[in-house]
């Protein structure tokens, strides 16, 4: 397999990575050790944990109640646009990165 | 949008730029639109970049079928504002309502190629048990489907897996049907960039 096909240009794998590299150590008012535990869907604060746990498993179900939880805790509008974000992305990317391993599997 | 920075935290140009295209189309700036004007450089500038190849860049897969895509798995995830949104937009792009419609009601018998069923299929089964396998991929093979068709239907639900969840974390506001069609609209004529 794959004799087919081009060699894939890496383009798209490349600004997926730019995009999580942004995200996880661009500038922000959070630090980088509390958006790689949103990324990882490992948040410790309880307040906050609710919220990202729906935004990587259940985003529909959230509600301004999972919002004012994690406000509670002390955490800025800006902080929560980047942890939402991180947790966002954090998930796709391990959904991203398990179907092109299983690509690499099948097709050998 | 929620939090209230979403809605109000925008750069003065930013601000006059939403105001102009309000002026100009009769309409507010969709909130996925605002969302990656909101302190670019964290997010909304790579996320462009990125949604932008995987919908838009080289791909043996068509627009339509890549639009299709994004529907199917926002509606695996349940989002309102991007199931209306790229229902809207395959619609279009296939010029055909009708398909796009009979994928999202029952992806066994709607009328479509078997090699794009089959890589339909893989994306909803990643996106609702968060993982695939070999054996599921392998299925999309065996349809006809190549590895480079497969890796770019994967790209394109790893952008709609980020969008999706952020349009349902920060509450996108969900349009008429006039509002997703103007948004189709601009998203085949300008893409994601």
């Amino acid at each position: 397999m794959g004799s087919a096909d081009p060699q894939p240009p890496d383009e798209k794998r490349a600004a997926h990575r730019a995009l999580v590299h942004s995200v996880l150590h661009g500038s922000g008012t959070t630090t980088v050790e509390q958006r790689a535990a949103a990324y990882e869907n490992a948040a410790a604060d309880p307040g906050l944990r609710p919220l990202l746990e729906k935004v990587a498993v259940g985003a529909a179900r959230i509600t301004e109640a999972d919002f004012d939880r994690a406000r509670a805790c002390g955490l800025s509008d800006d902080q929560l646009f980047e942890l939402v974000i991180a947790a966002a992305v954090g998930q796709s990317t391990r959904m991203y990165e398990a179907g092109l391993v299983a690509l690499e599997e099948a097709a050998g | 949008m929620r939090p209230e920075v979403l809605n109000h935290g925008y750069k003065p140009v930013t601000k006059l730029l939403f105001a102009t295209i309000r002026l100009f189309s009769g309409r507010a700036l969709p909130d996925a639109a605002k969302l990656v004007f909101y302190r670019p450089e964290f997010y909304g500038d790579a996320a462009k970049r990125f949604t932008h190849l995987a919908m838009r860049g080289p791909s043996a897969w068509s627009v339509g079928d890549r639009e299709l895509m994004a529907a199917v798995v926002s509606q695996a995830n349940e989002s309102a504002f991007c199931i209306g949104a790229h229902t809207a937009t395959a619609a279009q792009a296939y010029a055909d309502p009708a398909r796009v419609r009979a994928v999202l009601t029952d992806l066994d018998t709607a009328p479509i190629d078997e090699g794009l069923r089959a890589v339909l299929r893989l994306l909803v089964k990643s996106t609702r048990a968060g993982t695939v396998g070999p054996e599921d991929v392998g299925q999309v093979l065996a349809a006809g489907v190549t590895r480079q068709q497969v890796e770019d239907a994967l790209a394109v639900a790893a952008a709609f897996n980020i969008t999706n969840r952020l349009a349902d974390a920060f509450g996108f506001e969900v349009l008429d049907s006039g509002g997703f069609a103007a948004g189709a609209k601009f998203l085949l004529k300008r893409g994601y960039q």
